[in-house]
């Protein structure tokens, strides 16, 4: 009996490790920028082409910096989470229309409704590189000396907006 | 008249000869790009390289690798680029660093395990297997009975 115990041993380890493993998302990959400064961009805007948005012009203040398209399935589905966000007005919300048609964003904000305060098109996707966007939609805290304090790999929900996110911009909004 | 005519004929052949780039813009870049691609991990599509990968992502990154390449940068600057935004992930051979000693010396750690194991398992076996010691009467019997055998059959 007592020779069979080691190896049990093991096995109960692997079986532990493998379930460990299961409850995982591999398409989570943490970011590298979480803590970094949030990488300069200055692009055009959507509704007004003229007009620049820049990460300059977003100093001081908690923001979410939320990446998005309208052919991306996942953004339909954590658009009401940011149209409820938006409402109750805590954190602003800045858009980033992530290699999408301009005509195609404008259409899909104006049937769904816009939750941003203001957007800007990432038509080339490089300022999506610069902040390791690999699926939309993303979203990043910023804080006000424009640092990223938390990112989300697709897409928002009530739980994760109430347990991390609100939490974490309300601590930061204190600073 | 007629040559002449020739002649016009074959100018628009000299400027198009003159425009024609070839296939790849430059053979050597691409191949470099495709070295590099080849040990790049495509994010959208896991378990697949930057260079197999056909996701939009891919091809946005093997763009910036190709200016990166053109802009005279490393592999090393070039991997740096990468890793700084997408994190080690990106990686298909991961560096050495706190985290991940346990991969890599993992396998060496087993090794030892296994062959301590082994070692100790054997000389065990060699202490329950008792010598056989033969004495020369046991010599003798088996002589009689290797004998008596042959004669039997």
């Amino acid at each position: 009996m007592k020779r069979f115990l080691l190896p049990l041993a093991i096995f109960v380890v692997v079986v532990g490790f493998l379930g460990i493993g299961l409850t995982l998302n591999p398409r989570e990959v943490p970011s590298p920028l979480v803590g970094k400064p949030a990488p300069e961009f200055a692009l055009p805007q959507l509704h007004d082409p003229q007009q620049m948005l820049s990460l300059q012009d977003l100093r001081g203040k908690v923001w979410l910096l939320n990446f998005w398209a309208s052919w991306c399935g996942g953004c339909k589905e954590e658009h009401p989470v940011l149209m409820q966000l938006a409402k109750n007005g805590e954190v602003p919300i800045y858009g980033m229309d992530y290699k999408d048609r301009r005509d195609e964003g404008v259409a899909w904000l104006r049937r769904w409704g816009n939750p941003y305060s203001v957007i800007a098109v990432d038509e080339s996707g490089r300022v999506g590189i610069n902040y390791g966007v690999y699926g939309v939609p993303e979203t990043y805290v910023i804080d006000k000396a424009g640092v990223i304090r938390y990112k989300q790999i697709g897409p928002l929900d009530e739980s994760i907006l109430d347990k991390k996110i609100m939490p974490l911009v309300r601590e930061l909004q204190q600073q | 008249m007629r040559r002449w005519l020739l002649v016009l004929l074959l100018i628009p052949c000299l400027v198009s000869a003159e425009e024609a780039k070839p296939l790849a813009e430059n053979p050597q870049a691409e191949a470099r790009l495709k070295t590099l691609a080849l040990e790049l991990r495509c994010l959208v599509c896991q378990n697949q390289t930057l260079a197999d990968s056909t996701a939009p992502l891919a091809e946005d990154l093997r763009r910036e690798v190709r200016e990166m390449i053109a802009k005279n940068m490393s592999d090393q600057e070039i991997r740096d680029f990468l890793v700084q935004r997408y994190g080690d992930f990106v990686l298909y051979r991961p560096p050495l660093k706190a985290t991940t000693t346990f991969l890599w010396l993992g396998p060496f750690l087993l090794l030892v395990v296994g062959g301590v194991t082994l070692a100790l398992a054997l000389r065990r076996r060699a202490k329950t297997v008792p010598d056989p010691t033969l004495s020369a009467e046991d010599h003798q019997a088996v002589a009689q009975m290797l004998s008596e055998g042959i004669k039997r059959s």
